[in-house]
């Protein structure tokens, strides 16, 4: 063996070791070098007048992915030189990093049990308002082969469901409508998250998930949507607030004001949500 | 893992390598500053985490916490899904580090580099492209369905698959860099002596790389006990079924910090169990 060989495989060898290293420590940064924002016009008592600037940093549950996106667009067409940048992600997640110190300007979340770990922890500004609700909904791999047409028809057997998580507001919802139904349903998996489960009848690993309505509107004809009565027991409320420590508050602000304003409802009833 | 940064970590036996010179033995005395400060603040922050661990874990409450079904069910299937992942990359990864080892083809830097990939890209990334290769839907997951009415995605073999996936890769780089420290010429005075080239793997070539097996072994096992993104993207996450240690962490801290800090002391016990058991190899420094 040349000493270049053995050279290369130590290289190869520091490589890989560096890489997972890297790869460790990568996993727990994905979020908030997001805002270092330019916080020139706080504090100033002026209104509406105001010109706002610097950067909006939301952290928004992730069914809200799509419309929020939008509406980003909106906001920042109408006020030039902000920016808003988001943090998707479960609402129990985003509510943990938000206790836990990330710098965060909105926090919109899927439930008002996860909004309620961030004012238990006085890290709102108010209190938080309800801005859309959301309803439950069956995806199926388009076409519907196995013929669901019913929160019934999820338990016969042969079957593969995904559900959400209990701990997540998604998987709470749909225990909720099971067990409003008496229906016992042994699902193939437990998804950690809506897109998640979503994704698992998208690339048709699963027949069918429990969704919101919201995610089977996203997702376009990738799935097929089924609508059933029991949802109407588990619709979600979304809160938004101001975060205490938002470092750019005008602007955040303007922004809640902008999800609220008939506008921004107009954006996000066309994703499917509810009226508050 | 880190411990493959260590020189000759995975060298195995020594048998026709040049000794190394021992460089700075002896010369504790003269440290210089810039290197002893960022050093401890390293070691600070690699150890500050874990130290902070066990200061938060609720002790008072750790016993019913781990007396739950659910958290045994994840720690067994955790031990039981690691050590299937280890045997799949011993019986797979072994031949495959001595064709890289020992034989010459066309691209085999090449196909080492790729062997490797799985160590580079991360687990969800991986997670991903099992689930379309052989999930219900697959490139070949379609076939192992209509032929054989197989499908992996949420089953515990899926478990394995992903787990094995991730830490194949470390066995076999282990085991080629043993392979490549042992001197051939054993091997070929075997063949010349009538064995075959398998008996001569068989009696000569596997009791002389027999360490670094065990530490690639142990290597892919750990990686596998602490799987995550391949886990969760692939088989999903169903209790007793493909819900891992590592998973029920995570969905813990959803909700329950406390069983989350209760489950993550259980893994850290077993990951410092397994270095202990490494520590004749890795930790008196040869």
């Amino acid at each position: 063996m040349t000493r270049s060989v053995r050279r290369t495989r130590r290289m190869l060898q520091l490589a890989g070791a560096g890489a997972a290293a890297l790869m460790a420590l990568s996993a727990c940064s994905s979020s908030s070098d997001s805002a270092k924002s330019t916080d020139t016009s706080a504090s100033s008592g002026a209104s509406n007048a105001q010109k706002l600037s610097g950067t909006v940093t939301v952290f928004a549950a992730a069914s809200l992915k799509e419309s929020f996106t939008t509406l980003q667009q909106e906001f920042e067409k109408q006020h030039p030189g902000t920016k808003v940048t988001f943090n998707f992600g479960g609402s129990d997640t985003l509510a943990a990093s938000i206790t836990g110190g990330a710098p965060a300007d909105v926090f919109a979340a899927a439930s008002p049990k996860t909004m309620k770990i961030v004012t238990d922890k006085k890290d709102a500004v108010g209190t938080p308002a309800t801005f859309v609700r959301n309803q439950l909904e069956i995806a199926t791999v388009p076409g519907n082969p196995h013929k669901v047409a019913s929160l019934n028809d999820l338990t016969k057997s042969g079957l593969k469901v995904v559900l959400c998580d209990k701990t997540v507001p998604c998987g709470a919802a749909a225990q909720k409508v099971l067990d409003a139904g008496h229906l016992k349903l042994t699902p193939a998996s437990y998804e950690q998250d809506v897109k998640s489960a979503l994704n698992k009848v998208e690339l048709k690993e699963a027949d069918a998930a429990i969704v919101y309505k919201t995610d089977v509107h996203a997702a376009g004809d990738k799935v097929q949507g089924v609508e059933f009565p029991e949802s109407a027991k588990a619709v979600n409320d979304y809160p938004i607030t101001l975060l205490k420590n938002a470092p750019n508050a005008e602007a955040a602000k303007a922004f809640i004001a902008f999800v609220q304003s008939p506008e921004g409802q107009k954006v996000l009833s066309q994703a499917g949500f509810l009226k508050p | 893992m880190t411990s493959l940064l260590e020189p000759g970590a995975a060298a195995g036996p020594r048998t026709g390598r040049p000794r190394r010179r021992r460089v700075g033995t002896g010369s504790r005395r003269g440290v210089p500053l810039p290197l002893l400060l960022p050093g401890l603040v390293a070691l600070a922050f690699l150890l500050l985490p874990l130290v902070a661990l066990l200061i938060r874990a609720p002790w008072g409450s750790l016993p019913g916490q781990l007396s739950s079904t659910e958290v045994w069910q994840a720690l067994q299937l955790s031990l039981v899904s690691a050590t299937a992942a280890t045997a799949v990359s011993l019986v797979l990864g072994v031949p495959l580090a001595w064709l890289l080892a020992r034989t010459d083809f066309p691209g085999r830097g090449f196909v080492r580099a790729l062997v490797t990939l799985p160590l580079v890209l991360p687990p969800v990334v991986g997670g991903v492209a099992l689930l379309l290769a052989l999930g219900r839907n697959g490139v070949i997951g379609t076939w192992l369905d209509s032929w054989f009415g197989i499908t992996l995605p949420f089953t515990t073999t899926g478990v394995v698959i992903a787990e094995s996936f991730v830490a194949m890769p470390f066995l076999v780089i282990s085991v080629e860099g043993t392979l490549r420290a042992a001197d051939p010429r054993f091997e070929e005075a075997a063949t010349t002596l009538g064995a075959s080239r398998f008996t001569a793997f068989r009696r000569v070539t596997l009791p002389l790389i027999a360490p670094g097996i065990a530490a690639g072994s142990v290597l892919a096992w750990a990686r596998a006990l602490g799987e995550f993104g391949a886990t969760i993207t692939f088989a999903g996450n169903f209790p007793g079924r493909t819900q891992t240690m590592p998973l029920a962490v995570y969905l813990a801290l959803q909700n329950d910090p406390e069983a989350a800090i209760s489950l993550s002391l259980v893994l850290l016990v077993v990951s410092i169990a397994v270095l202990a058991a490494l520590r004749d190899r890795w930790m008196t420094g040869a």
